[in-house]
């Protein structure tokens, strides 16, 4: 009688546990990827920590805190590490919805993530997608900051050059007729040194002083 | 190409400038009255080009701006509306496609679609004629200054990227590829077709920019030997710089190569349920074939999913026009490590090298305007190069658009090409027939100190114009057979580039670019000839 019964509850376990079943989640771990030469081997400890930590999230819907570890079932484990399970309600004939497991993976997926030191990726429930997360948003976009510097020392130096080309022209224009006027100035005075009048000591653009004895003069000619 | 076309037509453009001393208007004027024309078709070009052409630096800007963030924008796709995957757009397409056509042109879907000015890229082209305005305002003798840094520094940093796309995984396929003949297309003419105006557009032959540089030589300076020089620097440059684009080139292919196997290997072992890390590149045909034999019909469920990776293919997508620099370049940058580094560094460079070729071109234009006494007595030299700078901005906002990308690839294609074929034809024929090749040699002669060699005269009287004159008929049979012509369209629904055909108003405008520059060439020559007869007439009449 007893192993009549150990029969048909093993039957319902494998009837409620299928691939492709009503309710019934694929998973799909991929550790070799993630840890490498510290990949740890997939055994029966393992499958109980995932049924735990299954258990454990449903434990924190409303309803469902009586879910234990014996209610999650698991089958179909093949190489890659994958396999489906199903969560039963305490009386184990039926499975909870879909909708309820999937809300709570979404909401612990983080714990169950660490729990066996995978990511999103590497710890993959196919159907539940994951919530990605959001990149950061700085408050001004930093383009713009590098922009605004860029910017102020283009405009700065361009500043710089026009106001010194103008003020180059402002003083071209003002020497003009500052040298006509000393050379008005030269005409009547005499310098008090040599007593030369200014107006021959500019022949030549002061090249060649003509009051200078030449050299030739020096020596009387044979 | 080099040898027959670019350092003959070189040499001839620094000595005519060197010798006329003035730009480009002024230059042709004095060969012969009637050839003013070629100076200001020159000078219409070149303010063509300069509308267009700092658009490329605005979005260098916009990219060396953006590169200051980590991750850098274009490695990853944002997140759709309810975070629970990637924008669709950006999954069809991959995210520095996504980033360089919606984040920085907001394409649209064909050029009708004006769309509105963006305003992030204008305030990049305002800050890039800002760069220009600042370089050329004290006139030619402190752009001199400014061009040791801007074409000095694009070496240090290719020298530096050479260093390292030497060394990235894969650079090896790259530089066997680029230097493995490919027979086939040697034989195709159009290689050759390309090869040829590839010489006119690096060395600037045509624009006027050499008329006016050479203008400000010595008279005594020796434009033999700086010809030579600089065509055999510049392609030795353009050699140099392909080695370190084919080595990244490499990179990124193979890296492409070995992403597409892994992900044929994760879809297999997914869909078989295979042991992890049991099926690698090496054994991937067997296993497949394994497979494909013992489970058929599931085989058959996955097949079309398969995608068949091959390096030669990845390779062999090349991409074309300005999509080279800011696609497969950010594609590369984004797997190197320190990536921000990198991608500052080759925006930069690319900033220096555009801000280099802008200050040839607006001193191409503003050297005749300045030379002109009319303008330069009532305006002073900033002025001018104020005034010429904002106009040019202005215009310049159209690129701006949302169809802007599709202006820009028409002014590419059509503004400059068949222009500047016409103008150096014009400017070989009319030296060497009209002034006189032996007028020429002695005024080089008495220049320089140097006889010409015979191979210049050779080139300059008969190579070359023959040169040209086949590519000329080339191009416009090879116009004249496609039809209607095509573009390139980015359609956002299929994540990738669609060809349409242009519509009539674009069309209207390609021929007026075309038409613009060539036609002032007879016009001008026309009018100059009107004006001859009606002075003749009237010393006639006075006489």
């Amino acid at each position: 009688m007893l192993w009549l019964l150990l029969f048909v509850v093993t039957a319902i376990h494998a009837e409620l546990c299928q691939p492709d079943a009503e309710n019934a989640f694929k998973v799909r771990l991929s550790i070799k990827t993630a840890l490498g030469d510290n990949a740890y081997a997939w055994d029966s400890n393992e499958e109980y920590l995932f049924k735990a930590m299954v258990a454990f999230s449903m434990r924190k819907v409303p309803n469902r805190e009586a879910t234990e570890i014996s209610h999650v079932l698991l089958c179909n484990v093949t190489q890659r590490v994958s396999f489906w399970f199903v969560v039963t309600d305490p009386l184990k004939n039926h499975t909870l919805p879909a909708v309820e497991v999937q809300s709570a993976i979404r909401m612990n997926r983080n714990r169950i993530n660490n729990a066996f030191s995978l990511n999103d990726r590497t710890l993959e429930f196919l159907k539940i997608p994951s919530t990605l997360a959001s990149p950061m948003d700085p408050s001004a976009p930093i383009w713009i900051i590098v922009f605004g510097v860029v910017f102020c020392i283009i405009a700065a130096a361009i500043t710089v050059l026009v106001l010194s080309g103008i003020r180059q022209h402002r003083r071209e224009d003002n020497e003009l007729p500052e040298v006509d006027g000393t050379e008005e100035k030269c005409e009547n005075v005499i310098t008090s040194e040599s007593s030369i009048p200014c107006h021959r000591l500019h022949m030549n653009g002061g090249g060649i002083n003509g009051v200078f004895v030449t050299k030739d003069e020096w020596l009387t000619p044979l | 190409m080099l040898f027959v076309e670019g350092m003959p037509l070189l040499y001839l453009e620094l000595a005519v400038g060197q010798r006329m001393r003035q730009g480009s208007i002024g230059a042709w004027r004095t060969v012969s009255p009637y050839l003013s024309g070629v100076g200001v078709a020159s000078m219409v070009v070149s303010f063509f080009l300069t509308v267009y052409y700092n658009v490329i630096n605005t979005w260098a800007f916009w990219y060396l701006f953006q590169s200051f963030q980590d991750p850098l924008p274009w490695s990853v796709c944002p997140l759709n509306g309810n975070h629970t995957g990637y924008d669709e757009e950006c999954e069809k397409a991959s995210s520095t496609q996504y980033f360089w056509y919606r984040k920085t042109l907001n394409i649209s879907p064909s050029i009708q679609d004006n769309g509105g000015v963006q305003w992030e890229l204008a305030l990049c082209l305002i800050l890039a004629w800002l760069v220009v305005y600042l370089c050329i305002l004290r006139g030619t003798e402190s752009t001199g200054k400014v061009v040791y840094f801007t074409a000095l520094l694009p070496y240090c940093v290719l020298i530096v990227y050479l260093v390292r796309g030497l060394t990235l995984h894969g650079a090896t396929n790259g530089l066997m590829y680029m230097f493995t003949p490919k027979v086939k297309q040697l034989a195709d003419p159009k290689a050759w077709i390309n090869a040829a105006t590839q010489i006119f557009f690096s060395l600037g032959l045509g624009f006027g920019s050499l008329i006016a540089f050479a203008s400000y030589n010595e008279l005594s300076s020796n434009c033999q030997k700086h010809a030579i020089i600089v065509a055999l620097i510049n392609s030795s440059t353009s050699i140099f710089a392909s080695i370190v684009t084919f080595s990244i080139y490499g990179f990124k292919a193979t890296f492409n190569y070995e992403d597409c196997l892994n992900k044929v290997i994760l879809l297999l072992t997914n869909y078989f349920d295979l042991e992890e890390g049991s099926l690698t590149a090496s054994n991937l045909e067997e296993v497949k074939g394994h497979l494909a034999s013992t489970y058929p019909s599931k085989y058959s469920e996955v097949f079309p999913q398969i995608r068949n990776c091959s390096l030669e293919s990845e390779l062999g997508t090349a991409v074309q026009g300005s999509g080279l620099s800011f696609i497969v370049y950010t594609e590369a940058i984004k797997n190197m490590e320190v990536s921000q580094l990198w991608s500052v560094l080759y925006f930069f460079m690319l900033l220096m090298l555009g801000i280099g070729s802008m200050l040839g071109n607006t001193a191409a234009i503003l050297t005749p305007l300045t030379d002109s006494r009319v303008i330069s007595s009532h305006l002073p030299k900033e002025v001018i190069s104020g005034l010429v700078c904002l106009i040019n901005c202005a215009i310049g906002l159209v690129f701006t658009t949302e169809a802007g990308s599709y202006w820009f690839d028409i002014f590419n294609d059509y503004a400059a090409t068949l222009s500047l074929l016409l103008i150096v034809l014009v400017e070989t024929v009319s030296v060497s027939y009209v002034y006189g090749l032996r007028r020429f040699e002695s005024d080089l002669k008495a220049m320089t100190g140097q006889a010409v060699n015979w191979y210049w005269k050779a080139m300059w009287a008969i190579v070359s114009p023959l040169l040209i004159i086949s590519l000329f008929i080339f191009y416009l049979s090879d116009y004249v057979l496609k039809g209607t012509l095509q573009y390139q369209a980015w359609d956002a629904t299929q994540g990738q580039l669609v060809t349409r055909d242009y519509p009539v108003y674009a069309l209207a405008i390609i021929g007026l670019l075309v038409a613009t520059s060539i036609m002032c060439i007879p016009l001008v020559a026309l009018g100059v000839f009107i004006m001859r007869c009606l002075k003749r007439g009237g010393t006639a009449l006075v006489g």
